[in-house]
């Protein structure tokens, strides 16, 4: 997917502009945050799970190359076969030659975010095979002029209803709908044309299991089921850090992933899926592929970023942010937004591609919190703005100018200089009326709010004062 | 028994901006018992380097605080971001010098934030303030979520026989503010102010209060520009010690 990070800024701005947005913003925000905070309390333990949960992640990521072969040996028992691709062009090459040689004129795809990554609907559409997304949500994205996600495991949340109503009537050219229920029965029929006509099926993969050479899916419409089962071919496109040991591991992991991404104690599907279709089976395809991509992933092993993944992809992180719930997630500019995305972007799409994003945070540390495997975002982000230090990759202003402040600062007496003028100037701007409307020095700041005044002498001058006038015995 | 000896980091925002806060916790801390000194070469914890990636500029201002700060029995801040850079941060960025981990580990064991030091470690009874009217308190972020500051000013404020506390909605979300963030992204951190300020007006408290001066300038500019002129914005040092 082209990166469009660089913009971030603009794209922010934009987005406060956009009042129908605006608007989606505000009646989604809070409700995965509410539904998540409820589901949490069903769990006993929920900090012991969590716990076990980092175990387990760090466990893989540690010894990651052990643990894909391991899968790869076990899903190549099963019958499915086991390929490797360094980047998104070639996942795009692999999946392409894998739908030639199958003959496929036409593809069936549960969400898959590595798809997005890599974008493959493009490359698929350029070699004359036709991608049908069949996720609600990523369908009318893709019936919205290939629309980006703006979420990770909510791809059309900045959709409203009404937005969906107007888009469905103008693709499909059906009467306008405005109930919930009538809008996806219409998605579903269009839909179900596809799932019976489509020769091979694409998904993605919440987890790899080792011990079995399984793909575990987590899904809550069905669709995911239809694309892996009815067509003869099905290709799994999954990072390599999705990786887990074991089926026991895989249910600890469910106690948290449902939980934190949209607050079901379990989601209405979830499929694990292992090997291709046996002779006394009804059901599943005759061929298997796993597509196990690493664009990345592999240079973060054993870094600052490491426990970046450990990363479930639950979203918990975008739903509480501060950020994301003002802006959205087009704003990013790639892939994956809010904090998880502030750090894998950078990672996985250059530092230089994406200069605020690792600054596009209050650090109020509201997603270390909730991520299920604690990952410690705030910490990575404050890494990746040193990184961008180091490199010289901030603009000259900024760092010139908090060197000069750190320099100042460490000089007492010319820093009790400057915060005496400092204060004075700050109270003379704001006059009479007790505030300033237009700060010179960071005009950012009065944008959108104005600066209070300050008292006018600094707490070392009063503080010096009121000791001399009362000295001490 | 001896006097507890208290180092009082004033912070550089309070320095600059409202130095009553500071003499608020002189006060505050004088009242309940302590010895108080104000090393005068103090300046910045650091904090504003370290979240910029200035990672050189981090190390020095916390060796300088250190330095100036480790002959006290404990360090009191009326900050829980300032308080929880010293406590959280200063031993992590300076890991790779021994001697200086060891030194900045022993001044994070000693360093509290205000409404906690007054309740965890000196257990007062009673606070000095006479303030009346109804309050609602935000919760900042550092101190809310690294330092665990959450009873300790309600528990204070509820010795005030004429306070009332209207807890508002999300009274634990972010204000926006976040350091540099606010001057970076003005307009995001604005909104996002906004939604702070709506609940602080929906709440009905005459005056909302908090522990963090960053905060409360980015509440109170935004109440002002929303054309708000009658919501006190207090810090709540202030409302606990009364005039200074």
């Amino acid at each position: 997917m082209e990166i469009k990070s660089m913009h971030f800024k603009a794209n922010a701005s934009a987005k406060l502009a956009d009042v129908v947005l605006q608007g989606n913003l505000k009646n989604a925000k809070g409700k995965f945050v509410t539904k998540r905070a409820e589901a949490i309390k069903d769990l006993d333990d929920f900090e012991g799970t969590r716990d076990a949960a980092v175990a387990i992640r760090n466990k893989v990521i540690d010894n990651l190359d052990l643990w894909l072969e391991r899968f790869e040996q076990k899903a190549l028992d099963t019958g499915a076969q086991v390929l490797w691709a360094k980047d998104g062009a070639e996942v795009c090459r692999l999946v392409t030659e894998i739908a030639k040689r199958h003959g496929v004129k036409k593809v069936t795809k549960s969400k898959s975010m590595l798809s997005e990554e890599a974008g493959l609907n493009q490359a698929l559409e350029a070699a004359g095979i036709q991608p049908v997304e069949t996720d609600l949500g990523e369908y009318i994205l893709q019936v919205d002029n290939n629309e980006p996600p703006s979420h990770i495991i909510a791809p059309a949340v900045h959709k409203s209803l009404s937005d969906v109503a107007d888009l469905f009537h103008k693709v499909h050219g059906t009467p306008r709908k405005t109930e919930i229920p009538a809008l996806t029965r219409e998605a579903r029929e269009v839909l179900r044309g596809h799932f019976l006509s489509a020769e091979m099926g694409l998904s993605g993969g919440n987890f790899l299991v080792a011990e079995t050479g399984s793909v575990a899916l987590v899904t809550n419409e069905g669709n995911g089921r239809m694309v892996t089962t009815m067509p003869k071919v099905h290709v799994v496109i999954t990072g390599i850090e999705k990786v887990i040991p074991t089926l026991e591991d895989l249910s600890t992991l469910m106690r948290i992933l449902p939980r934190s991404a949209t607050g079901q104690s379990i989601s209405n599907y979830f499929s694990i899926l292992t090997g291709v279709k046996r002779p006394e089976e009804h059901d599943g395809p005759e061929h298997l592929y796993f597509v196990l991509v690493d664009s990345g992933r592999a240079d973060v092993v054993g870094g600052d970023f490491h426990a970046m993944l450990r990363c479930i992809r639950c979203g918990a992180c975008m739903n509480h942010c501060p950020v994301y719930q003002t802006i959205g997630g087009h704003a990013y500019g790639w892939v994956y937004p809010g904090p998880m995305g502030s750090v894998l972007t950078p990672l996985y799409a250059g530092i230089e591609n994406s200069i605020d994003l690792p600054h596009a945070a209050t650090l109020c540390n509201q997603c270390g919190i909730v991520c299920p495997v604690k990952i410690p975002l705030p910490d990575l982000l404050r890494k990746l703005r040193e990184k961008q230090t180091e490199r010289g990759l901030r603009p000259l202003t900024e760092r010139i100018g908090l060197r000069l402040w750190a320099w100042v600062a460490q000089r007492p007496t010319l820093y009790a200089l400057g915060a005496s003028l400092g204060a004075r100037y700050l109270k003379w701007l704001a006059g009479e009326s007790n505030r300033i409307r237009l700060l010179p020095t960071a005009p950012e700041w009065t944008l959108g709010r104005d600066f209070p005044a300050p008292q006018g002498k600094t707490f070392r001058e009063l503080y010096a004062a009121r000791r001399n006038a009362t000295p001490r015995a | 028994m001896a006097k507890v000896r208290v180092g009082l980091f004033v912070t550089c925002l309070v320095d600059l901006m409202r130095p009553r806060i500071g003499f608020a916790t002189l006060k505050l801390l004088e009242t309940a018992g302590c010895d108080v000194v104000v090393p005068e070469a103090q300046t910045c914890c650091g904090q504003p380097a370290w979240n910029s990636g200035d990672a050189p500029g981090a190390v020095a201002l916390a060796k300088k605080t250190i330095a100036e700060f480790e002959g006290f029995d404990y360090v009191v801040t009326p900050s829980g971001s300032c308080g929880d850079h010293i406590r959280s941060e200063y031993p992590a960025l300076l890991a790779a010098e021994p001697d200086w981990r060891d030194r900045a580990t022993a001044l994070a064991s000693r360093t509290y934030e205000l409404t906690d030091f007054l309740v965890t470690v000196l257990k007062v009874d009673s606070v000095p303030g006479d303030h009346e009217g109804s309050i609602t308190y935000h919760d900042s972020c550092s101190g809310l979520r690294s330092m665990g500051i959450k009873d300790q000013p309600r528990a204070l404020l509820a010795k005030m026989n004429g306070v009332e506390l209207r807890e508002m909605n999300g009274c634990e979300e972010c204000c926006g503010f976040g350091g540099t963030f606010s001057v970076k992204f003005g307009e995001v951190s604005a909104a996002i102010a906004e939604r702070k300020c709506d609940n602080v007006l929906a709440s009905g408290a005459q005056a909302v209060v908090g522990g963090d001066l960053g905060c409360l300038l980015n509440i109170e500019g935004k109440l002002r520009r929303m054309g708000n002129e009658t919501t006190q914005v207090l810090h709540v040092a202030e409302v606990l010690a009364g005039r200074v």
